[in-house]
Parts: C-alpha cells; sequence; structure tokens
C-alpha cells in the first residue's frame, strides 16, 4: 500500500492504493464513484473514461499508484452543484442515452473534445467518441448531442 | 382539457440520473459485509468431471463457501428445465461454471478458484448443429427424456439432440409444388453472435437466517427470476424478494434466470452473509448465454405470375449446451417463420438441437433476425430466378386484408399493413425497377436493396401484466408495473399513457423506477416487445378504476349520480359544468363533509391483463392463434462495397414500421436507430469463432467487435405507418425488437445487386465478401 493524492473534480483526496489497483477501482471502489462505469476492464469499450488532467483516458488502463497529483474529472464532476451542463441537457434533449452505461464514459469523451476544440466537426465528434462503445443508441443522437452542446457552449459558456 | 401526452417526444424521465452519473446499477451496489465470488470456468467443450478437489481452496484465509455441481442437485430452466446451476458429472461447453468461491475480496476469491483442482475426461464434443442431429452424434443431454418442460407446448427427443421439435403444415405442399413454374432451393447460415450489453451480468443475493433470500441482479425480469428460483430450490416466492436496480443493456440476454441462482446458494453457504457475482467481459462471452446458431433450408415454388405456391422450410437451430430458452425459439421462429406472405401450402420444420458450445438464449427478435436472414435473402433469390422486381415479388405475395397466416390466423384492417412499409422504404431510397447494373467508381460499388419483417411477442398464450396507480396527497400519482426498462424508454411511454388516462398533467405521473418483487404488481418477463401494450393495457384499466373510485367518492360528497360526472385536468365534475365539482386533492385521500364526515379514502387503481384469445398451436400442424399482435416493418439500404477490400458501408438505412400508434416519437427513433445499427453489426462484422476442439475464441471485445460510431449508416431515416391495433393500448403497438430485423438480408440483397455476388452465410465480413467477389480468380 502507499498512498497517493489525487484530485478528484477539483477536491484533493489522499488514498492508500496497492500497486497493482487501477485508477478505476479506486475510483468505484475506494471513493464511491460509481458513476464512471467498468464495461471490459481492458480498454476496449470507454464506459471508463475519465479526464486525467484534461484529457480523456481508460481509467482501468491505469495505475492508481502512478496518479499522485494528477487532476481527475469524472462524470460526478460535470454538474457539481446539481445544475446540468449544457453538455448534459444536450444528452437529454436529443434521445443520446438509453441504458445509460455508456453514458458516462461518452459524456467524459465529449468533455475532453470541447475542451480542446470548442468548434468541432462531426467527423471530429466521431474521432472524439469512437473508442466509446454504446450497444443501444445506434450513436447517431449522441454525435447529435454533441455538436448541439458545442453551439449551445459557444453561446452560453457551460 | 389537458394537452394530450400522447405522440410527444417527450424526453426520458431516467435521463437526469443517467447523465448525472447518479444511476445506481447492480454493478454499483455494496452491503455491509458483503462476498465476493468468481466461478471456476470449464477448459474443456464436452467432458466428464471425474473428481473435484476443493481442499486447497477452502483452507484460503478469507474464504468463506465452495461450492460444486455435486453440492447443488438443482435444475432451472424457463421453458425446458435442463440447467445445472453448477456443472455436475459432465461439462457441456468452454466456460460452464464448474465451481464457485466467496470470499472476502475479489482477489482472494479469484486466487481461491485457481486453487480447485479438477480431473476431467474429455468426450468428444458436438460442434455443429446439422452433425449433432446424425444417429451416432455423441449426446449432450443422455437424460434429456427425464427433464420436465412445458407440456402440450415443446417436444423434446429422448435419446436425441433435439431438445424440441416443432412442426407446421398448412394446406399441401407435395401438390403445390407439383402446381410451379419454377423452384428455387437454398441454404443459409447464421452464426451465433453475442448481446454484448455494456453492463455484465451482475447479481447479489442475501440468504437470510429466516431463510427469505433478497436478491438485486441485473435481470430484465423480476418476477421471472423469483418464479424459476423458486421452484428450482423448492421455496416458496413469499421468502424471495428479487429487486432490479438501473439496469445496463440487456436486449434479452438478461431474460428468464442466470447468475442469481448461483449466489443465492453461496450466501447461504458462507453462512448467510450477501454475496455478489459480476462477470468479467471474458465471462460474458464464454459462460454467459448468446443467440442461437441457425442453419435454414428454403424451397419456394412459384407460378409464371410470381405466386408463391408451395415453400418448405426447414429450421436447425444450433442452441448449445442448454435450451432452456433456446426451444421457445424454434417455436416461435416455426409459427412465424415463413414471413409475412400469404402462402397457401406451407411445410416447416425447426429443430432445436444441443452442441457443445455456449447456449443461446432470447436476442432482440428472438429468431427472427436469423429466420429473416434466410427468408429475405430467399425471396430476392426467387425474384431474380424469375427476373421480376424483387419489390413487385413480394407485393404479390405480402399478406393482405383477407389473407391467412401460416397458423390460420385471419389477417384484418387492424393487423396492421407490411405493404405501406415496403411502399414507403422503397420511394424513400428512390428504388427503381430498371436500375442498370451498377458502376465501379474507384474499386467502389453502390448498390440498393431491401427487406420486410414481421414478428409477434413470443410468449405463453397465459402471459400477464399488472399495475398499481396510487395516489399521493398532493395529486400526483405513483404508477407500479413491473416491466423493466433497460434503455427501451418504455417508463416513460407508459408515464404518457398514464397521463393520458388519468386526464393529468404529466409533470403529476411518478413512475416507480426500481422493481420489486415485494411492492409491484405481478409481471411475466420485460421480453418480446410486449411491454408497452401489455404494461399499457394495464395502466388503462388502472386508472379506469381509479377515476371509478374518484367519481364514486365525487358522487357522494355532490350528491350526484356517478354517471353524471366527467373528470379533466384534475378535477371531478357534473358533466358540461365544471364549476360544479370537487379538486382531485379534495376527494384522492377521501372526502370530509364540513362537519368532520368521511367518505371514501385513498385511492388506488388496478389493472390486470391476460393476453387474450390466444392458444396453444396443433403439435401435428402447427395451426392455431399464437400471435397477441405483429408488427411488420421493411428495411431499405444503399450500401457502398469495396472490390478491394471486401469492405462494407452502409451509405442508407431506410426503415419503415406499422407502429399502430406513436406514443413517443423520439423515444420510437431511437429504438429504430438503435436497433438498426444492431442490425448492422450482425450483418457485417458479428460472429463466434472456434477452434476445432469448441474453444471460443472470439472471448474479448478485442476479437469480437460490435459497431462504433464509425460503423453507422451514413444516411439514417425512420418512417412509422399507424394503422392502429384494435387490441393495443390506444391502437399501439410495440417496436423494439422489429429494427434489428432483416437489416442483414437487405445489405446481402444490395450486394447483390451490385456485385451478382450471393452471400449465404453471415456475416458479410470484408474477408467473406472479398472472397465471393474474387471466388473466380482463385479457381485453379
Amino acid at each position: 500500500m502507499q498512498i497517493v493524492t489525487l484530485k478528484v473534480n477539483g477536491e484533493s483526496i489522499s488514498v492508500p492504493v496497492e500497486d497493482n489497483w487501477s485508477l478505476l477501482r479506486v475510483l468505484r471502489e475506494e471513493l464511491a464513484l460509481t458513476g464512471t462505469k467498468e464495461g471490459c476492464g481492458m480498454g476496449e469499450c470507454g464506459a471508463c473514461t475519465v479526464l486525467l488532467d484534461g484529457v480523456p483516458i481508460n481509467s482501468c488502463l491505469v495505475l492508481a499508484r502512478e496518479m499522485d497529483g494528477r487532476e481527475i474529472r469524472t462524470i460526478e464532476g460535470e454538474a457539481p452543484q446539481g445544475e446540468l451542463s449544457n453538455l448534459q441537457q444536450a444528452f437529454l434533449d436529443n434521445g443520446a442515452i438509453q441504458c445509460g452505461f455508456c453514458t458516462a464514459g461518452m459524456l467524459m469523451s465529449a468533455r475532453g473534445l470541447l475542451m480542446r476544440n470548442p468548434d468541432p466537426t462531426e467527423e471530429e465528434v466521431t474521432e472524439a467518441i469512437c473508442g466509446n462503445l454504446c450497444r443501444c443508441t445506434g450513436y447517431k443522437p449522441i454525435v447529435a448531442a454533441v455538436l448541439d452542446a458545442a453551439t449551445r457552449e459557444k453561446q452560453h459558456g457551460r | 382539457m389537458a394537452d394530450d401526452v400522447i405522440g410527444k417526444s417527450i424526453p426520458r424521465i431516467d435521463g437526469l440520473d443517467k447523465v448525472t452519473g447518479s444511476a445506481i446499477y447492480t454493478a454499483d451496489m455494496k452491503l455491509p459485509g458483503m462476498l465476493y465470488a468468481r466461478m471456476l470456468l470449464s477448459p474443456h467443450a464436452h467432458a466428464k468431471i471425474v473428481s473435484i478437489n476443493t481442499d486447497r481452496a477452502r483452507s484460503l484465509p478469507g474464504v468463506k463457501a465452495v461450492l460444486t455441481g455435486a453440492e447443488l442437485p438443482y435444475r432451472v430452466g424457463l421453458y425446458m428445465i435442463d440447467k445445472p446451476i453448477l456443472a455436475s458429472e459432465k461439462v457441456r461447453y468452454f466456460g460452464e461454471p464448474v465451481a464457485a468461491v466467496a470470499a472476502v475480496s475479489e482477489d482472494i476469491a479469484h486466487e481461491a478458484v485457481g486453487l480447485i483442482e479438477v480431473e476431467y475426461e474429455i468426450l468428444e464434443p458436438v460442434l455443429d448443429a446439422k452433425k449433432a442431429l446424425e444417429p451416432d452424434a455423441p449426446l449432450v443431454h443422455e437424460q434429456l427424456h427425464t427433464y420436465e418442460c412445458v407440456k402440450g407446448v415443446f417436444c423434446p427427443m429422448g435419446g436425441t439432440n433435439i431438445a424440441n421439435r416443432f412442426q407446421l403444415r398448412k394446406g399441401d405442399t407435395e401438390d403445390g409444388f407439383k402446381q410451379c413454374h419454377k423452384i428455387v432451393e437454398n441454404e443459409f447460415y447464421a452464426p451465433q453472435v453475442q448481446h454484448v450489453p455494456l453492463e455484465t451480468h451482475s447479481s447479489i443475493a442475501h440468504w437470510k437466517p429466516t431463510g427469505n433470500i433478497q436478491i438485486w441482479t441485473s435481470a430484465q425480469s423480476p418476477f421471472a427470476v423469483r418464479n424459476l428460483l423458486s421452484v428450482a430450490l423448492g421455496i416458496s416466492h413469499a421468502r424471495i424478494r428479487v429487486i432490479i436496480p438501473y439496469l445496463g443493456g440487456a436486449f434479452g440476454g438478461k431474460a428468464g434466470i442466470h447468475l442469481e441462482p448461483l449466489v443465492a446458494l453461496l450466501s447461504k453457504a458462507a453462512g448467510f452473509k450477501p454475496v455478489k457475482v459480476t462477470a468479467t467481459r471474458t465471462e460474458e462471452f464464454i459462460t454467459l448465454p448468446c443467440r442461437q446458431g441457425l442453419h435454414a433450408r428454403i424451397k419456394t415454388g412459384v407460378s409464371r405470375e410470381g405466386r408463391i405456391l408451395a415453400q418448405e422450410i426447414e429450421y436447425i437451430w444450433d442452441a448449445g449446451a442448454y435450451a432452456d430458452y433456446g426451444v421457445n425459439i424454434g417455436r416461435a421462429s416455426g409459427y412465424s417463420g415463413a414471413g409475412p406472405y400469404d402462402i397457401d401450402n406451407v411445410k416447416l420444420d425447426s429443430y432445436t438441437v444441443y452442441t457443445s458450445k455456449p447456449f443461446g438464449t432470447a436476442y432482440r427478435g428472438f429468431g427472427h433476425v436469423e429466420l429473416f436472414w434466410a427468408i429475405e435473402s430467399q425471396m430476392d433469390m426467387v425474384a431474380r430466378e424469375l427476373e421480376m422486381d424483387p419489390v413487385d415479388f413480394r407485393m404479390k405475395n405480402l399478406l393482405d386484408v383477407g389473407s391467412t397466416t401460416v397458423t390460420g390466423e385471419k389477417i384484418t384492417k387492424h393487423t396492421g399493413s407490411v405493404r405501406k412499409c415496403l411502399e414507403a422504404v422503397a420511394k424513400e431510397i428512390g428504388w427503381a425497377k430498371d436500375a442498370r447494373p451498377a458502376k465501379e467508381t474507384n474499386g467502389k460499388i453502390r448498390a440498393k436493396g431491401i427487406a420486410v419483417l414481421h414478428k409477434a411477442p413470443a410468449m405463453p398464450p397465459n402471459t400477464a401484466s399488472g399495475a398499481i396507480i396510487k395516489f399521493n396527497e398532493d395529486t400526483t400519482v405513483d404508477v407500479l408495473v413491473s416491466g423493466v426498462d433497460y434503455g427501451q424508454g418504455t417508463a416513460t411511454s407508459l408515464s404518457q399513457i398514464a397521463a393520458h388516462a388519468l386526464k393529468l398533467p404529466f409533470e403529476k405521473i411518478h413512475f416507480i423506477w426500481a422493481k420489486d418483487t415485494d411492492y409491484n404488481p405481478y409481471d411475466w418477463q420485460t421480453v418480446a416487445s410486449r411491454l408497452t401494450v401489455m404494461g399499457g393495457l394495464c395502466i388503462l384499466r388502472a386508472a379506469e378504476d381509479a377515476i371509478d373510485q374518484i367519481k364514486t367518492t365525487a358522487s357522494g360528497a355532490l350528491g350526484v349520480d356517478k354517471e353524471e360526472l366527467d373528470v379533466d385536468d384534475g378535477r371531478v365534475f357534473v358533466k358540461g359544468d365544471k364549476a360544479t365539482g370537487l379538486d382531485y386533492k379534495n376527494v384522492i385521500m377521501g372526502y370530509m363533509f364540513p362537519n368532520g364526515n368521511s367518505i371514501g379514502g385513498p385511492v388506488i387503481g388496478r389493472g390486470s391483463y391476460v393476453a387474450e384469445g390466444l392458444t396453444n398451436l396443433d403439435l401435428e400442424t402447427g395451426q392455431g392463434l399464437p400471435a397477441l399482435c405483429w408488427t411488420y416493418g421493411a428495411h431499405a439500404v444503399e450500401i457502398e462495397v469495396d472490390t478491394r477490400t471486401g469492405e462494407i458501408e452502409v451509405t442508407q438505412l431506410v426503415s419503415a414500421f406499422d407502429v399502430g400508434r406513436i406514443i413517443n416519437e423520439a423515444l420510437c427513433r431511437g429504438q429504430v436507430i438503435g436497433g438498426g445499427v444492431q442490425g448492422v453489426g450482425t450483418a457485417l462484422i458479428e460472429q463466434y469463432v472456434y477452434d476445432g476442439e469448441g474453444h471460443l475464441l472470439s472471448d474479448s471485445l478485442t476479437d469480437y467487435k460490435i459497431p462504433t460510431v464509425r460503423d453507422v449508416p451514413h444516411e439514417m431515416k425512420q418512417i412509422f405507418v399507424e394503422t392502429p391495433h384494435d387490441k393495443g393500448p390506444l391502437g399501439a403497438r410495440g417496436v423494439a425488437e422489429h429494427p434489428m430485423i432483416s437489416v442483414p438480408p437487405a445489405i446481402a440483397n444490395a450486394l447483390f445487386n451490385g456485385t451478382g455476388k450471393r452471400i449465404k452465410a453471415l456475416p458479410l465480413s470484408p474477408e467473406n465478401v472479398f472472397l465471393a467477389l474474387h471466388e473466380d480468380s482463385k479457381k485453379p
């Protein structure tokens, strides 16, 4: 066990971790941030996507012990005061959700995209979420939601 | 009158929980003192278990229980009770659970499983369903003749690998074929594939010292889990409580019962501690169920004018090691298996056959994706043989008002119209009868294809549902049904039906999300695209009951006959005189007169529905009434095939369904888009691949690909035909499974129309397409 200090959704948290624990495990099991899902544990499905220093990553593929001092953002940080972001609202309005199990990962990939590129093309949205599997929606409504969110955020901010 | 909510695209009521990460799924749950289970899986497809030694596992610190099949003399199953909880005496597929451990941590459980020693004697596996029918084939279930199944419905054939034989006879095919101008016969194949829900199966059970069992599980059907567990273990229904939290995709793979009995028994063995198991993605592929494979043979006889005069069909279903659900897929695909065509002479045999592979279960379409792969490929091939346009050929043969289905059901004006669906998609895609052969540009060919489909809920004729509507003090309303919304959006559409029926604003409806057998009314299963229909009918009846109670109380309060009263906008009043009446809030908990005397009481509406008018089918002829309501549809596609790589891109997918009446348009479109893309997956990339010994090689998302955002048709269009269904709620039909059906043959037909190459085995993968395109150059 060693103690790592993570900055999760803006809050510094010190947590003891085993050498082989993934960031995903620490988020879900130690910090009870269960909004981030595990779909495969092998970096294939994207359900566990979080932002690491602003960049979307598969949290199942990252060792928690290497995260000391890093900034993590999860789905729970997207609407910290309970007020939905434009991105979340766009997911609701565009029918981009069905079972919801991929939703957190999708939102985090999309958030990462909008942070580095506030005005993405459809192809750029496609590129940004092509590592996130969804078995329900057929993706089209998700792409529409991200483009819609970009428009809203240009006008109104997050 | 309040604005009617029917047809409106109200955003799903569960959306807020899901976009904020606060929706709790079974896999997210943790109970005090909870143990973690892991399973030891069979490394062989077919082997005798000679011995199991669990001593080392049991002595590992932290291990609280170890179970093997020998300790669990139970079998479970929905239609055919053939499945042990852990393999005992022999294993029947690679990945079958042989032993299980519950320990204080997942790591210890994992380590303990590795300490269990099993000695196997390898037996010859049966890896091909057609070979499984040969007289000298090894038997997967030697004791088949002793298994219980739903009597009078299924016909297992002891001493063979046939779990069920379904047969249908209409007219006289022998005579019919004699009248034919042409006879076309083909064989088709659809491999096993997987549901791949993003949430793998997860269950928690707590067997309490009182003998009561509480289960939280990722299941589609809480009451089916309770019932099957009760029957298997011989425990009263009242002692079992099943709760379904949020569910991360299902598609049929979480129907019936799966890991629940195992964790329940582990909980008991571990001294009444709660036990959780969550399948790894690999276990999801190799241990949990998949979709059955299908070998189809179709012989079609047609007149010179293009009328189908006779058809002979044989379906051989590759059920895998267990057929607890598969037998009913064999049956449903039998009575539905000639497609939506009006044919006088039909002979159909459908066999559900055991093999030494992972077992098949319900998967979106319940056999229809597979059978329509065969039927709709065949229909195009027959049309081409007649040198007829495939749309014209179908139009000559599709069911119409007055036609009789293969089981003897009369089509009425309420049944729905497959013709309108086909017309709509052909028009939208720009179908041209005299389309010239496609031109190749830069090695790419564009072409179009079409296919039709139908499906009715496949379920026992006595399938039942219930609903309860409870008013709260502030006139909000709790709505309880037990169908599970795992993404379809039914909770939202049923809330709309409730608001409509109670004449209340949508915001007043509080749909109780979690399903709990201790509190919710009975519902058979959330399958078969039946929830909007049957749940909707129950809600209409419950609302009627609630309004009757409101009127009864108001009648006493106002001194007016009940029949003279009307309700609207949260008020009960004298017909035609809205001012003379009472607000709901003064009635729904009982009415109090000025002197304190009170009448009435809390309004609790009750609605029940059992599928009405259905029959079991004659075991010899398949005649009878199996279908509560048919939903018809059609797809048209445009594809671009790269002749250099064999890759197919779907450039357009146009889909039309006769949904009866749209309850929520956006949710309806969501089903059609999502189902269409899932159909593209089956069509182009998905399949289970084995080595020669029956080990599944495609056991991860690395080796088993599902569509990503890059595989989606460039343009998708959804068209809704609305022929109201006389038995559906407000005229509605189900449309959850249908969008996936017939996408594969539409693409294969387009491939033929563009290249002249016909592929008869799925998937239409780049490899298979490339080989088909270049088969001539391969020849020496």
